[in-house]
């Protein structure tokens, strides 16, 4: 069994991927924590503490659920709402993953390219990625993992991530909401929300109206 | 993907940055008419790009993007060269090949969509360099037409390997100096327009893009007699000012320079004869929306 740990870095400016490292994938039912693999319900919690334990606690939503590809789009997106509702979470949208010049505004998007500006300018302590395809996922955890001190997190609609720090697999609406209910369980049991105060940024075509 | 996918899932649609929003709202796909006109009055396809201060296939790409008839249901193969750094700017489906296996990739390309979607009008398009298009890849270009593959090539001629240093490519001018081909190009720039239609290609286009009018007429007619006949294929010369000592506001006096009479970018344009009856026909019928779009204006 590897001894390597899936954690956050700063780990070095090339990370090696966890896979080569002996890190393997979860089955169907199962999570990884760190690169232990768990059952699923032990990583649904850990998640939730990770979050309301975080001072930035933050949701990257991937193309997979902010573009309206079909219901089962858009009902992710409302789970993901919720989420974010109930954790607190900043929501801030990875929408495509163009290498964006001359910069991207790090307060309201991220991108796979250079995802490390967008922790770094926000001070993100815990995230998930949700509804990113793998490739780029990958190459965003990578990053991450290498050059900020961020634990990441994914919700992966495929096998699961071996670059996070904690991945799901076969994400779902029902694994979203799974997940939104373990924060709300821990809250129930007084587990306070350590996020500090924010205020969601949100856009229209004009720019920001909040 | 179709038009009606490119949405934006409504509980998240408020933290989506501007572009995104005015892309669902303000960009022309689903419009059969769209054109160069829209540039700067809708969203376009292209915004930014990696290219250089006025580099004229930047121009070129806002125009075929502009122009394309349904880019929500295109795919574009592109390949190794200046093109390849455009691609992941540009907010239409795109697959990078490798170097000048460009049309390969689009014969399979066009055969899978035609499975996966048999009730679908589904156009690929192929957008390479000379380098790709002339030289590394002329055994696959030449291939597609000899089978009659239906998508069209569009050939960025350049008449050099530009992001490379100034290479002596195929399409190059005899005679040319660039900085990696001291001695100066020893034969004929190769006839490309002219291979295509001898190699099976039932439309064919050579210009400039100094008429946006003329680029968009021949991306249209190309792409519209590639869904019908079979393959197509446009030259457009989109000079590199860098590699041939042009400021960057010299572009177009460039392209002009080499459109005018005895230059090697006269415009031509080959069609077989059912292909000429096919496009009037067409040409009938889009004058017949444009006239219905003005009386219902009015």
């Amino acid at each position: 069994m590897s001894q390597y740990k899936v954690q956050p870095g700063p780990e070095a400016f090339l990370s090696p991927s966890a896979a080569s490292m002996g890190i393997v994938l979860p089955d169907p039912g199962e999570a990884h924590i760190e690169g232990t693999i768990v059952p699923e319900e032990e990583a649904f919690e850990e998640a939730a503490r990770k979050f309301l334990a975080a001072k930035v606690p933050t949701i990257f939503p991937g193309p997979l659920v902010l573009w309206h590809w079909n219901e089962n789009a858009a009902k992710q997106a409302t789970a993901i709402r919720k989420l974010a509702n109930a954790i607190p979470a900043r929501l801030i949208p990875m929408a495509d993953y163009r290498p964006k010049y001359p910069k991207i505004d790090p307060e309201v998007e991220i991108n796979p390219n250079h995802p490390n500006l967008t922790i770094w300018h926000n001070k993100i302590d815990v995230c998930i990625f949700v509804g990113v395809h793998c490739h780029q996922a990958n190459l965003a955890l990578k990053i991450i993992r290498g050059g900020t001190n961020c634990y990441t997190m994914a919700m992966c609609a495929q096998a699961g991530h071996e670059d996070a720090c904690l991945s799901f697999r076969d994400a779902s609406v029902e694994k979203i909401e799974r997940l939104t209910a373990a924060v709300l369980k821990l809250k129930s049991e007084g587990v306070e929300s350590q996020a500090e105060e924010f205020t969601q940024i949100k856009l229209n075509r004009q720019g920001r109206i909040a | 993907m179709s038009k009606d996918k490119i949405k934006i899932c409504e509980d998240l649609a408020d933290i989506m940055p501007p572009e995104y929003q005015d892309l669902v709202e303000d960009a022309t796909y689903g419009d059969q008419d769209r054109g160069w006109k829209d540039v700067g009055s809708s969203k376009e396809l292209i915004e930014q790009h990696s290219l250089c201060a006025g580099c004229p296939e930047s121009i070129a790409f806002r125009y075929v993007l502009a122009s394309l008839p349904a880019p929500e249901d295109t795919v574009f193969v592109g390949s190794t060269g200046c093109t390849s750094l455009v691609f992941p700017h540009v907010a239409v489906q795109n697959i990078h090949s490798l170097f000048g296996n460009q049309n390969a990739i689009a014969s399979g390309l066009h055969r899978a969509l035609k499975v996966r979607f048999p009730d679908k009008v589904k156009d690929v398009v192929v957008l390479a360099g000379d380098g790709a298009t002339v030289d590394i890849g002329l055994d696959m270009t030449l291939q597609s037409w000899f089978r009659q593959e239906k998508f069209t090539t569009i050939c960025f001629d350049n008449e050099l390997y530009a992001n490379t240093g100034g290479q002596e490519s195929g399409l190059m001018q005899k005679g040319f100096v660039s900085k990696m081909a001291p001695v100066g190009k020893l034969f004929d720039k190769v006839r490309l327009a002219e291979i295509a239609r001898e190699s099976g290609c039932h439309y064919v286009a050579c210009l400039t893009v100094s008429k946006p009018n003329r680029v968009e007429k021949a991306l249209k007619n190309a792409i519209l007699v590639a869904r019908e006949f079979g393959p197509t294929f446009i030259q457009l010369y989109t000079p590199c000012i860098l590699e041939i000592g042009k400021q960057s506001m010299e572009g177009l006096d460039e392209m002009k320079d080499a459109e005018s009479i005895g230059g090697r970018f006269v415009y031509k344009e080959y069609a077989t004869d059912d292909v000429k009856k096919f496009l009037k026909e067409k040409d009938e019928e889009a004058k017949a929306r444009k006239k219905e779009k003005k009386s219902a204006k009015a």
